[in-house]
């Protein structure tokens, strides 16, 4: 605990930067498989091969992806970005599917309403699919959230600085104490994310609660 | 940069010796073995008595909560705690492989209790009903039908703990971390990069071979071969069994099942 009270500054600045690092790919990754998954949905040719593909990307090791970024990207070795890119690569692996199955659960009475309704195209997208899709799509984008903030960690074995720095710097120098903080600073980050994206849901989906239904 | 590591990849000198290519690929996987095979020992008869009895679901919850540790910190913390417990070459090896076997329980356990939890139950009833008991049941009808998930889980635990144990390279574990860890230390970006490429590949290779073992073992009943079935229900069953991406069902299931 005295490590910890002597370094709340760097533990702040470090979880800033994990925030960055972890949250900006979420986004980034969200808004990339949104047509991916539509696009899946729409065609049946093209969900097992956006399946497949987003599985062998997923297989890749992190600490390899964060290694190998330079060498696509053409970026420095240190560079933040890297690690901004490889994290929104395995967010986009995981939530391509999420968003293809939620919009698959939509049920086909509900299409039906809404295109006798004088719903189509994209006003039928964006006013009926989706939001009807955003409890699944949530669930997976919180499985994202959390492995995000566990694989932001590796980053700091490529010295780019986010709370792992805690992790590698108190294994460097046997100080238990911080390791622990850097562990305690991780999992309540990841309680943050999962709790913002619940809070999102929520408020995304009032019928939910409407209903008495489970959220 | 990309003909240096093309050249070091090709380079006979690389491949050969106690620290070369082949052995860092012998000793990589030793490790994922290892460790699987003590998580499996333990998680699926845990996971096959949960799913069964409907006892101590707490269990799987604990289990899955568990992933919101960092692996970096889990390795770093267990590594400072039992390393000067043992003595020689051990030291490097016996906490890496805790670590490992701890990481690889959750998605093994959950796949299994899920697999066995989704059988339908009027499966189950017509097993009992034809006057097969307890582990009977278990054996012949709930194992066979949680098949998929039970591999999907095994798949995913196989590639986690192959980007692991790269990653436990700092902690003095061989294997191919090896050259990514020392690589980035001494500035040398093109055996870095050449190691990233080689373990990338070996995941990709054993998710190929698993995905195919999936395929093999998985009964015809479940994939739905040849019995004229629903387009759908064709459908989800590949997705269940051989294209979907490792253990994502079971993973994504478990973690969302265990914060509602």
């Amino acid at each position: 605990m005295e490590w910890v009270n002597d370094h709340w500054g760097d533990i702040f600045a470090l979880a800033r930067s994990h925030v960055w690092l972890a949250g900006l790919p979420l986004l980034l990754g969200l808004l990339i498989a949104l047509p991916l998954g539509w696009a899946a949905r729409r065609w049946s040719r093209v969900y097992p091969v956006l399946i497949s593909a987003s599985g062998l990307l997923y297989t890749i090791p992190s600490l390899a992806l964060f290694v190998l970024m330079p060498l696509i990207l053409g970026t420095r070795v240190l560079d933040r970005v890297n690690v901004v890119v490889a994290m929104t690569v395995y967010t986009v692996a995981l939530l391509v599917r999420t968003v293809a199955d939620g919009l698959g659960s939509v049920p086909d009475h509900v299409l039906q309403a809404a295109r006798a309704m004088g719903y189509r195209g994209f006003r039928r997208f964006f006013g009926v699919e989706l939001p009807l899709a955003v409890p699944v799509i949530a669930a997976g984008l919180r499985v994202a959230a959390v492995s995000n903030v566990s694989i932001v960690s590796v980053a700091s074995l490529i010295g780019v600085s986010q709370l792992g720095n805690l992790l590698t710097d108190g294994y460097d120098r046997f100080i238990t104490a911080e390791i622990v903080a850097g562990i305690v600073a991780c999992v309540v980050l990841a309680l943050l994310f999962d709790g913002v994206i619940l809070l999102v849901q929520r408020l995304l989906t009032p019928w939910v609660r409407a209903q008495g239904g489970r959220a | 940069m990309i003909a240096n590591i093309v050249e070091w990849l090709t380079s006979s000198a690389t491949w050969s010796g106690d620290t070369g290519l082949w052995a860092r690929i012998v000793e990589h996987l030793w490790y994922s073995l290892l460790a699987v095979a003590i998580a499996a020992v333990i998680a699926i008869p845990l996971g096959l008595w949960v799913g069964h009895t409907g006892r101590a679901k707490w269990l799987v919850s604990l289990a899955n909560s568990l992933r919101a540790v960092p692996t970096l910190g889990l390795l770093f913390a267990v590594a400072l705690w039992l390393g000067p417990k043992i003595s020689g070459d051990l030291a490097f090896l016996i906490p890496s492989v805790v670590v490992l076997v701890i990481l690889v329980i959750p998605p093994i356990l959950s796949g299994v209790y899920a697999g066995v939890e989704a059988v339908d139950p009027a499966t189950r009833d017509a097993a009992r009903g034809m006057g097969m008991r307890g582990m009977e049941v278990v054996r012949q009808v709930e194992i066979p039908n949680a098949m998929p998930l039970i591999l999907s889980g095994l798949r995913s635990a196989f590639l986690q703990v192959i980007a692991t144990a790269t990653v436990a390279a700092y902690i003095g574990l061989g294997g191919l971390g090896r050259y990514l860890v020392d690589g980035i230390k001494t500035g040398d970006y093109v055996s870095t990069a050449g190691g990233a490429l080689v373990v990338s590949l070996l995941a990709l290779l054993v998710d190929g071979i698993l995905a195919l073992v999936q395929r093999l073992v998985v009964s015809p009943g479940l994939t739905g071969g040849r019995s004229g079935r629903s387009r759908r229900g064709r459908r989800n069953a590949e997705v269940a069994n051989s294209s979907a991406p490792a253990g994502m069902s079971a993973d994504g299931g478990g973690v969302v099942s265990d914060a509602t």
